[in-house]
């Protein structure tokens, strides 16, 4: 099994768990350590309660693990909450001024810090999350160095004061640690590697970025506000319109609007702004204007649980929008596939003129991960299709001198002039309409023209199946269990695999990142050789399966899924497989043990 | 914005015809519009293939497929949004929004209201015939209280909007009022909409000679008053013009309620553009800036 160390901190929202987590953050990635960091909260500014938990290590770190090594309660409610989790070998850190420690197992070390004697806590109100920062690192065997340079980054704003103030603090607690408590048997290591933090909202953003976005808009919605943000704060230097508009419809067509203008444009939103979104994707792919719609999904239906992770909206984007039209819908894989993914459907979309979905949720959306730069390709491949942007390129001139902006082709893609060239004036409709761009329902409503002009952009869907990649099985391919997910499962499910073959069950996996096209007869060859199949994912009805069943007859042997807000940890998925191969049940919803 | 013209290229109303013939009921008020505006694009001289004429659904936002410029027909209520990416991509292009009553104060309200007090700078023409004619009889948000339609046959109980107020309440920077009967003073509208910077909208009574018997060209006919013959009327005042605009019985203002000049376009605010339309911008960023964006992260 892979070393790695994870640190829980519990409190209510305010209290200030998100500081010490970024300060953890920074100096693990600053020893060249991956990280994984998840924050599970509420939809609440002030109170309630949040646990973050940050894991690291110096292999990838790809989900937020089974175990908590050290447990920093920020109040009386997170320690009565979190301490039954930690087992041998683990440690919690608390202010015994305010907190009461319960009950730990056998193995655990309790570690009080009596805070009002340490700090003078009538200036400091956080002199607590302080100490246990400096007291913590004590134990994980980091060198004090590391913290002051976090800390003074991290409080350089506030002043020099303020500075100093907490690197004093840091020290008493990080001292007294070194006297009081023992050191953690594994000490964090180092390596020479240097990696980038991010977000997935700030990864799918600097991805469309990278692929030349010139106009994103949003309505803030949790989970994907981040993009926004991100865009917001980097728009005037990467040259991007950033617009905040009145409602999802607005931001679609907004979107929509500056496409057909000839930019590339992008949007984010939540499941409840998608559905809002849904006909202006329809006007996309009747228009055939490119346009990308990120869907950060959370737990519905509804406002459901706004800050809840969920892969419950798969059929709201096979769904979306009424009629029939070519689409694109792809779920990244994880944090760093979240930038990558942006460029990628940016040239299908651009090729094929339609619609594109970046299928998300909030586990990637707002968990952050160690990321290796060179993921970050600020040059990717452009490919922008048939566009004509101006009058000399090669245009849609046709036998009579007339652009047919619809021009019926082999593939179903017709050339693309943007507004403002000379001999290319057309109208682009949502009606129905010809080769010019006039509206059949202005003359009669042909039906032999709109069975044409309905093949015509229906034959992109087989063009835009053989642009994208079939997925590929990882592991044994004569493994005992091949474990079967989509998106964001992909590290808790690698994990799953790591633990059942070291428990003598061999796994393999199948994740798959293009939902549509699906490539169902690659996923069949695949599957028709697998021992026992099992599907995984975040919702309750098993919208996957369900999905994979009506392209390609497949029905796995068992489902394992889960739908209380919380992601997957590896043991949920270890044991239920076991409890399947043991013929208890075909459907295993595991219980989620952190009380948050 | 109206756009440079080339030297050689003169614009003619044959330039501006369409592909196919109008298809509204003979009478239409919407036959009226279609021409003055045609005519302010030869007055103006603006090239077709630097317009984009942008609308909603209903019988007036058919429009686009009978002038011949660029064209978006996008979905009922949401020219308005289209028409703000279109003009935020490319700021170059002329930007008509032309639609109806329902379209815009119904279903679009909400764009309405939020692309005025963006002032977004293009020109959008309501044809308000007080009443939904393609869904065949409809009582629209302008129907008068009291009006009989097939979906409130026994009266209206719904007070109407007032367009105009409410462009004035919303912070639009050119607020106007024509009659499809009178051709030259719509052109002359027209033409002030479009050379206006900003979100100008002109509120057109376009009668509906099928479903609306109520408001019809002779109930129109002795209740308009054209502000511009009003010596005294000053269109900066906007006090003046909320006054106005709560006219309505035996007489009927028509013309510009209100201009004002000194607030910044949508497109003029956004330093992004300052270097030129985005349309036309290289796609890679420079490489400082990106490898800037990374080390931010760590």
């Amino acid at each position: 099994m892979k070393q790695t160390f994870a640190i829980g901190i519990g409190g209510a929202a305010g209290q200030g768990v998100a500081t010490p987590g970024d300060i953890f953050a920074k100096i693990f990635s600053r020893r060249g350590l991956h990280l994984n960091a998840y924050n599970a909260y509420q939809s609440i500014i002030r109170g309630g309660h949040t646990f973050l938990t940050i894991r690291t290590g110096p292999e990838k770190i790809t989900n937020m693990g089974d175990r908590v090594d050290l447990l920093i309660p920020l109040n009386q409610g997170a320690m009565d909450r979190h301490l039954r989790l930690l087992t041998a070998g683990a440690a919690c850190l608390y202010n015994s001024d305010t907190i009461k420690p319960g009950v730990a197992a056998e193995g655990v070390q309790l570690c009080p810090l009596p805070v009002s004697k340490l700090a003078d806590i009538t200036r400091n109100k956080v002199a607590q999350n302080t100490l246990a920062l400096g007291a913590a690192l004590s134990m994980m065997g980091v060198g004090f160095q590391a913290l002051e340079e976090g800390l003074a980054e991290q409080f350089k704003k506030k002043g020099e004061a303020v500075v100093s103030e907490n690197i004093g603090i840091a020290r008493v607690g990080y001292e007294y640690a070194t006297a009081n408590f023992r050191p953690f048997t594994w000490p964090i290591p180092m390596t020479g590697n240097r990696y980038a933090v991010l977000s997935g909202n700030t990864a799918m953003a600097m991805g469309g970025a990278a692929a030349g976005v010139k106009f994103y808009c949003a309505y803030p919605m949790s989970p994907s506000t981040g993009v926004l943000h991100w865009m917001a704060a980097h728009a005037r230097k990467a040259g991007i319109m950033v617009r905040q508009v009145e409602d999802e419809i607005g931001v679609v067509n907004m979107a929509i609007g500056a496409a057909h203008a000839g930019v590339r444009s992008m949007c984010a939103t939540s499941g409840g702004g998608f559905a809002l979104m849904s006909e202006g994707l329809g006007l996309s792919a009747m228009m055939e204007t490119p346009v990308v719609v990120i869907d950060c999904q959370r737990a519905g239906p509804s406002t459901g649980v706004p800050t809840k992770t969920e892969q419950g909206d798969l059929w709201q984007m096979l769904g979306a929008a009424f009629g029939d039209y070519p689409r694109a819908l792809v779920a990244p894989l994880d944090i760093g596939d979240c930038f990558k993914v942006i460029p990628e459907i940016f040239n299908i979309v651009d090729r094929f003129q339609c619609p594109g979905i970046v299928l998300c949720d909030l586990l990637l959306s707002e968990g952050r991960l160690s990321v290796d730069p060179q993921v970050l390709d600020f040059a990717p491949v452009i490919d922008r299709g048939e566009l004509i942007t101006n009058a000399s390129s090669a245009s849609g001139a046709n036998g009579d001198g007339i652009y047919k902006r619809y021009k019926i082709t082999e593939s179903g893609v017709s050339p693309r002039a943007i507004p403002g060239i000379p001999g290319h004036t057309h109208t682009a409709a949502s009606d129905e309409h010809d080769e010019y761009g006039v509206l059949i329902s202005d003359e009669f409503t042909n039906p032999t023209k709109r069975r044409a002009m309905m093949e015509k952009r229906m034959r992109k869907v087989a063009g835009i199946e053989a642009a994208v990649p079939p997925p590929v099985l990882w592991g044994p391919r004569d493994a005992d269990v091949t474990l079967i997910g989509w998106g964001s499962t992909k590290g808790v499910i690698e994990e799953a695999c790591e633990i059942l073959t070291e428990q003598g069950i061999s796994a393999n996996q199948l994740q798959i990142r293009w939902l549509v096209p699906l490539h169902g007869e690659a996923i069949l060859d695949i599957l028709n050789h697998a021992q026992h199949t099992f599907i995984v994912e975040n919702n309750y009805s098993g919208q996957f399966a369900r999905y994979l069943r009506s392209e390609t007859s497949f029905v796995p042997d068992g489902y394992i899924r889960k739908y209380d807000g919380e992601p997957f940890m590896p043991h949920h998925i270890v044991e239920a497989v076991k409890e399947q191969l043991s013929g208890k049940t075909k459907l295993s919803v595991p219980a989620h043990e952190i009380l948050v | 914005m109206v756009t440079a013209l080339a030297a050689t290229n003169h614009v003619a109303m044959a330039d501006l015809k369409g592909k196919v013939e109008p298809d509204w009921c003979p009478g239409c008020g919407d036959f009226g519009v279609l021409a003055a505006v045609q005519k302010a694009l030869v007055e103006l001289q603006i090239p077709n293939h630097n317009v984009v004429t942008i609308s909603g659904i209903g019988c007036s936002s058919n429009f686009p497929g009978f002038i011949n410029t660029y064209g978006i027909h996008t979905l009922h209520g949401r020219a308005l949004a289209v028409a703000t990416g279109v003009k935020l991509a490319n700021h170059d292009l002329t930007v008509l929004v032309t639609g109806g009553d329902g379209d815009g104060f119904g279903i679009g309200g909400n764009h309405f209201v939020h692309n005025m007090r963006r002032n977004v700078d293009l020109l959008y023409i309501v044809m308000d015939n007080q009443i939904y004619g393609l869904t065949t009889g409809q009582t629209s948000p302008t129907s008068r209280l009291g009006m009989k339609t097939k979906s409130m046959p026994f009266g209206n109980i719904e007070a109407p909007v007032n367009p105009i107020s409410l462009a004035l309440a919303a912070g639009a920077t050119f607020v106007a009022r024509g009659f499809s009967a009178e051709q030259k003073h719509l052109t002359d509208l027209i033409k002030q909409g479009i050379q206006h910077k900003g979100f100008s909208f002109l509120d057109v009574f376009s009668p509906c000679v099928t479903y609306n018997h109520d408001n019809t060209y002779q109930w129109f006919r002795p209740r308009v008053k054209k502000l511009e013959d009003d010596s005294g009327y000053d269109p900066a005042d906007w006090m003046a013009a909320m006054g106005k605009s709560l006219l309505w019985g035996d007489e009927i203002p028509i013309g510009k309620f209100f201009e004002r000049t000194d607030v910044p376009t949508l497109h003029g605010a956004e330093p992004v553009l300052d270097a030129g339309p985005l349309a036309h911008a290289d796609m890679p960023i420079p490489g400082d800036v990106t490898r800037a964006f990374i080390e931010e992260l760590r």
